[in-house]
């Protein structure tokens, strides 16, 4: 379950938000503080995980503090969904 | 004539209960800072100046974020006379190395006298100083001196003539950090006249709804000082909340009746697409009686999009506006007629790419509509001038070039950049239009400048980036911007030549491209394209030609 939900992040990282389809993001690759995704995008990110998983990140919670990697955004994701 | 100095005053005698500014910040209750609260708060700032023994007349560099603080230690360099510049603010996206450098390098033209930051920014700035610098003195938010009673007669901000400089305006990047506009009280002050009188302002019934940032001319000259200046209460949420939570623009203009916003084009696009009808419940647009779009080009597919999605929440079509503006003309050098809204004009396209020339659309001929950015400023003239410097008559496409009374002083400190774009006392604006109708339609930039999201970009600062990354031909790189239909801004473009044919290796310089201009510029680029040797098309003079490589790369997109 965990390593499914990485990978379509994953997907929808590199292929809408980054537009590099063949671009490989490791679950530990740091998203936020790094800039690979901006802060544009941030929402992006949040829509996608609230339409496909059903779980609301609010934009409070969009900063390297909550999440800045797939792993954690996973866990986020996989404990709201309880 | 007056000066920001003297309307301070006057608005601390006859209005000090009225509310001037509403901060807004995510998760914490909005402040409201009414006039009195306004200068007691700056003399707080400009008594501190003065124990700093800052001279009227130097420069100070304001690195604060949104809020209290900026405010504050901006309209208290007014009352000390000091001329305030504001800096970005370090973010996530761009690394501190360049920062600082970039920094250093505006530090060493602007030579200002001091940094106003926070304590936990503090460190940052000093890493930027090198010994024999301009800088005396960092001062912190939270040494500053207790409130008191402000003494007008001492305020040294009292006594600055009209012509004095009042702010240096900064864009973003390399290039553009090391050309602040300069502006006089006179020239703000003229362009205030001008402007407001354009949109109708009225400083007992409007009020301004705003995300932007304040080191960008939209931001502090519509948002801020027009508005704090000509007594226009003005609610302002952070740039850095609204980018996550766009919604947030409209339950302001909701909740507080707003009427007037400034928003860069990119901005009608993002709010359309990513805001969900869950946020906006109960809200009514209905009050918002204009949205002037402007700092990048206007594209009516944005306005149409924004319509379509806030119309049902109360939004009126006809509040959608548009403005031409640059910091060396202070703002606005167009506005279109609040009553009537921007013209589309509809071209043939043909002529308008072969011969230059916007003529009506024949029948059967693909055509192209372009959005007027309206009418001249009453302060305000123009000139439509070709390649050999002549004036062209309406409906030629050629350079725009500017007069009024209310231009730059110059870029401090930079007489050669000064002269370069100032011709007869006409400024050279480097964009491309045409005027029809007494409207002016801007359709395209001579300059290379790229305007992602309202940002000004120059690709030479990215080219220089892109040449740093090992495997990278230095010197055979090009950068350019492209229109993003769906963004409705444009995305920046890198191309760089490599030895490696190999695409595995080329994949991996790309991926190095990216990460290293993004960190050193807090641009995202939306393509890099490595390719071998030869790819990149030079002029017979050996220059690289950032047009005539994006129509080969738009070529090779489309095959």
């Amino acid at each position: 379950m965990t390593t499914e939900i990485i990978s379509t992040l994953a997907k929808f990282i590199a292929e809408k938000i980054l537009k590099q389809p063949n671009k490989e993001i490791k679950p530990d690759e740091s998203l936020i503080s790094s800039g690979l995704i901006d802060s544009f995008s941030l929402m992006d990110l949040a829509l996608f995980v609230e339409d496909t998983y059903g779980v609301r990140i609010e934009d409070t919670e969009l900063n390297a503090q909550t999440f800045d990697n797939l792993s954690q955004l996973t866990e986020l994701i996989a404990s709201r969904q309880k | 004539m007056s000066t920001f100095s003297n309307l301070l005053h006057r608005s601390y005698l006859e209005v000090p209960d009225k509310v001037s500014i509403v901060l807004q910040h995510a998760g914490e209750a909005d402040q409201e800072i009414t006039y009195r609260q306004l200068i007691l708060g700056a003399n707080q700032y400009a008594l501190s100046y003065a124990r700093e023994e800052l001279k009227p007349g130097e420069v100070v560099l304001l690195i604060l974020q949104h809020g209290q603080d900026l405010t504050f230690a901006f309209w208290g360099a007014i009352l000390h006379g000091v001329i305030p510049a504001i800096m970005p603010f370090l973010s996530e996206k761009l690394s501190p190395e360049r920062y600082r450098a970039d920094l250093a390098s505006l530090i060493s033209i602007t030579k200002p006298s001091a940094i106003i930051t926070s304590a936990e920014f503090e460190e940052e700035a000093r890493s930027a100083l090198v010994p024999g610098d301009s800088i005396r003195k960092i001062i912190v938010t939270n040494t500053i001196e207790t409130q008191s009673e402000p003494d007008f007669e001492s305020l040294p901000g009292m006594k600055a003539m009209p012509d004095d400089i009042v702010i240096l305006q900064h864009s973003s990047g390399t290039t553009g950090l090391q050309k602040g506009v300069a502006l006089s009280h006179k020239a703000v002050l003229n362009q205030l006249e001008a402007y407001s009188k354009a949109i109708n302002l009225d400083a007992e019934k409007d009020v301004i709804v705003s995300w932007l940032p304040l080191y960008h001319d939209m931001g502090l000259i519509s948002c801020f000082l027009m508005p704090v200046l000509l007594r226009v209460p003005v609610i302002e949420m952070s740039p850095f909340d609204w980018v996550r939570a766009p919604y947030k623009l409209m339950q302001s203009v909701s909740q507080y009746k707003g009427t007037l916003s400034w928003l860069p084009n990119f901005a009608y696009n993002f709010c359309a697409n990513k805001i969900r009808e869950r946020n906006l419940e109960d809200v009514d647009l209905s009050s918002w009686r204009a949205i002037i779009n402007c700092s990048e080009p206007v594209h009516a597919e944005s306005h149409k999009l924004f319509v379509e999605k806030f119309e049902k929440f109360g939004l009126r079509p006809n509040t959608l506006q548009t403005s031409y503006a640059m910091a060396e003309n202070v703002f606005g050098v167009t506005q279109s007629l609040l009553e009537a809204g921007p013209t589309v004009d509809e071209i043939d396209r043909e002529s308008f790419m072969k011969n230059r020339v916007a003529t009506p659309p024949i029948t059967g001929q693909p055509s192209m509509k372009i959005l007027s950015s309206g009418r001249l400023l009453d302060n305000t003239k123009i000139r439509i001038i070709n390649e050999n410097g002549e004036d062209i008559p309406d409906r030629l496409i050629g350079e725009i070039m500017l007069q009024s009374n209310c231009m730059l002083t110059g870029y401090y400190n930079r007489p050669d950049a000064t002269e370069s774009v100032l011709r007869n006392g006409w400024y050279i604006t480097g964009d491309i239009g045409y005027l029809a109708d007494g409207e002016l339609y801007v359709s395209g930039r001579k300059k290379d400048m790229i305007i992602v999201g309202g940002k000004n970009i120059y690709p030479q600062d990215l080219e220089t980036l892109t040449s740093e990354v090992p495997g990278v031909h230095p010197g055979r790189t090009v950068a350019f911007g492209m229109y993003d239909e769906e963004a409705g801004t444009e995305e920046v473009v890198i191309i760089a030549e490599v030895d490696s044919e190999e695409a595995s290796e080329q994949e991996v310089i790309a991926d190095a491209i990216r990460k290293h201009v993004t960190k050193s510029s807090a641009i995202a680029l939306r393509h890099v394209k490595v390719v071998g040797e030869k790819w990149i098309v030079k002029t017979s003079s050996g220059k690289i030609a950032r047009s005539a490589n994006k129509e080969k790369f738009i070529g090779e997109l489309k095959s």
